[in-house]
């Protein structure tokens, strides 16, 4: 079979997976299946799907170790946050869908321009030190918003401040206090489109023209340049589209709650999402969307160990990643893998002959 | 030194500026590549010194030299991997200075590699088709959103790639992974990634490397094969004398870093300097 069908076919089936989980949560909560808990945890579960996608963008397609991802989410968040709270004074726009998706695209392209900036810099860089300059700039970006007032007055002007809080107006953000009164106008099936949306947007740029060029650049540096590929620009490329996605999932968790601070974006959520890449193999899309979903749920099954839950995730984590890179199950998942081919390709033979 | 009859080059060499020599059909178009007192230093070690070349526009021309004689930092220079600290390189009747490796392959120079370096994760025609980046292209947002443009450009980038592969007969294994591919294929697959940038000058780095008897015998009827059709120069290293003697018009000596001969393969063999440099002097010879 062509290479390009087994890889429209695999992008189907990481689709399809999306959509069941997405129809499977919706019946359960219609059927009163989902715990309280579980039900806040669904936004937030897209928002991670969201982040992980994106950083596996930079990780595994792109070849560069990111450690500042979580710095684009919050400029997303805070970003979309107050192009929520503007949209609704300035505009009285009063429909949520549409302030949702404006803010996100908002919270987007503010954190796509902030990854150009950031990127000019980080990606002269290689290797080890290109992530300790991502992991620098995502401390710079939470300790700068840490500091940022922004207030909004009756008419729908901005007042920015920083280090203290601006005079007139209602407050918006406020520093380290953060976002103030916010609309929680996210939803979870702005959630899933947020998660369809990247995975649209990521799966078609790696079958295409500039995803060849990117995995070139990771493949072979020199070899790529040999026939005449921009490097700096297809990594630049592959840097400020992951930074933008991540701003939208941002907008969408800022908007998730009434309250959030700055220092939620620290190093730890940049390695909270690197682990779901990792665990969910570099490179591989539908592997990040799996380890971020499960993951996220995780610590919230985990409720019952009580004061033990984050050593005990901390203990599911190590075994999942043992077992991943175990030879013994990998030997026995081809044996089964090759069985299903078998079964399925004497189905197909049957078929033809029918 | 053995030498098949069959590809012995016949081409009349006629003498050009810089001591260096072209084929007489070449004489009244403009060269593929002059070269101007190139060098280059590694913290004061001159690995390429004084280096003067002039290739025709559809010359085969060869460049030998024992080992870590700098052949290979020559195509450095050549595709601008390093800059030169010292001349200049002319492609095609333009100053390369300040160009990237990137740059000077759009302005049509491209090679392959001594130590091969395929994307070996994806398949032959995908290796291909990154050839064609530049030659048959879309935007990423036509990409991103598979807009109509998109449908066409690829089904074009499909043709061309099995057109290119077809060269070598390489067409059926366009859904194989580059890195499973047998050795000589690979520099196969390498040869029609660089021709897929559609250059004017190919050069190849020991191009017959690991290859047997049969598939160098191959690979230089291929070698004029592409020069013919495309109407291309090709610069290539090798150690593989019968190749280099059957089928390179001028043949350029390089030994420490300076070329120590230039000429056809004739005058090349009977250069006591070359002799002496692949197989020093004779005891005798000194005294």
């Amino acid at each position: 079979m062509k290479r390009s069908r087994i890889n429209a076919i695999n992008n189907l089936v990481t689709y399809g997976i999306v959509i069941a989980a997405y129809v499977l949560c919706q019946v359960l909560a219609a059927n009163g299946g989902l715990s309280r808990s579980l039900k806040g945890q669904l936004v937030p579960i897209c928002v991670y799907v969201v982040m992980a996608v994106s950083l596996n963008l930079v990780v595994g397609i792109s070849g560069e170790l990111s450690l500042g991802h979580a710095g684009f989410m919050s400029v997303g968040a805070f970003a979309g946050v107050t192009a929520a709270a503007w949209l609704m004074t300035a505009f009285s726009l009063e429909n949520e869908v549409a302030r949702l998706i404006l803010s996100m695209v908002f919270g987007g392209v503010v954190a796509g321009v902030v990854g150009v900036l950031i990127g000019i810099p980080v990606l002269r860089l290689r290797g080890d030190y290109l992530a300790i300059v991502t992991l620098a700039f995502g401390e710079i970006i939470r300790n700068l918003i840490n500091c940022s007032y922004i207030n909004i007055d009756v008419g729908g002007a901005l007042y920015f401040g920083f280090n203290k809080a601006p005079q007139l107006g209602q407050a918006v953000l406020a520093g380290p206090k953060g976002t103030v009164g916010v609309d929680k106008i996210a939803t979870f099936t702005m959630g899933f489109a947020l998660v369809l949306f990247t995975l649209f947007v990521i799966l078609n740029l790696v079958n295409s023209r500039a995803g060849r060029a990117i995995m070139a650049t990771r493949d072979s540096r020199i070899a790529a340049e040999s026939v005449g590929i921009n490097i700096t620009k297809y990594k630049m490329m592959a840097f400020v589209i992951s930074a933008a996605l991540a701003g939208m999932a941002g907008a969408l968790y800022g908007l998730n709650y009434s309250n959030i601070v700055a220092s939620k974006f620290k190093f730890d959520t940049s390695i909270l999402v690197l682990v779901f890449v990792v665990l969910g193999g570099i490179g591989n899309i539908r592997g990040s969307v799996i380890a971020a979903a499960l993951l996220t749920i995780l610590p919230e099954m985990l409720r019952a160990f009580d004061d033990y839950r984050m050593l005990v995730y901390a203990i599911v984590l190590i075994l999942v990643m043992l077992a991943t890179n175990s030879v013994f199950l990998a030997v026995r998942m081809q044996r089964v893998k090759a069985w299903l081919r078998r079964v399925t390709g004497r189905a197909t033979k049957e078929g033809e002959a029918v | 030194m053995s030498q098949p009859k069959k590809h012995q080059s016949t081409t009349r060499m006629v003498p050009v500026p810089s001591q260096s020599i072209v084929p007489e059909r070449d004489l009244d178009k403009r060269p593929v590549l002059e070269t101007r007192h190139l060098g280059i230093e590694f913290g004061g070690l001159k690995a390429v010194e004084d280096f003067n070349i002039i290739i025709g526009k559809t010359e085969i021309a060869g460049l030998i030299g024992p080992n870590g004689a700098g052949k290979t930092t020559v195509f450095n220079l050549l595709t601008k991997v390093y800059p030169p600290t010292s001349g200049v390189v002319i492609l095609d009747g333009k100053d390369t200075a300040g160009m990237n490796a990137a740059q000077a392959n759009r302005l049509g120079i491209a090679r392959t590699f001594q130590n091969i370096r395929l994307f070996g994760n994806m398949t032959v025609e995908e290796n291909v088709r990154i050839g064609l980046h530049n030659r048959i292209r879309y935007g990423a947002a036509t990409g991103v959103f598979r807009l109509p443009g998109y449908w066409k450009q690829e089904k074009k980038q499909h043709e061309k790639a099995l057109e290119l592969l077809s060269i070598f007969d390489m067409q059926d294994l366009a859904n194989a992974r580059a890195g499973s591919l047998p050795y000589g294929a690979q520099r196969r697959l390498e040869i029609v990634r660089a021709l897929a940038t559609d250059p004017k000058l190919l050069l190849l780095d020991e191009p017959a490397a690991g290859m047997n008897p049969h598939e160098t015998e191959e690979l230089m009827e291929n070698i004029i094969k592409i020069r013919d059709r495309f109407q291309i120069a090709v610069l290539l290293i090798e150690h593989d004398m019968s190749l280099v003697m059957g089928i390179c018009e001028g043949i350029c000596v390089l030994d420490y870093g300076r070329i120590i001969a230039k000429g056809t393969a004739e005058e090349i063999q009977a250069n006591p300097r070359v002799i002496e440099a692949y197989l020093g002097k004779q005891r005798g010879a000194a005294q």
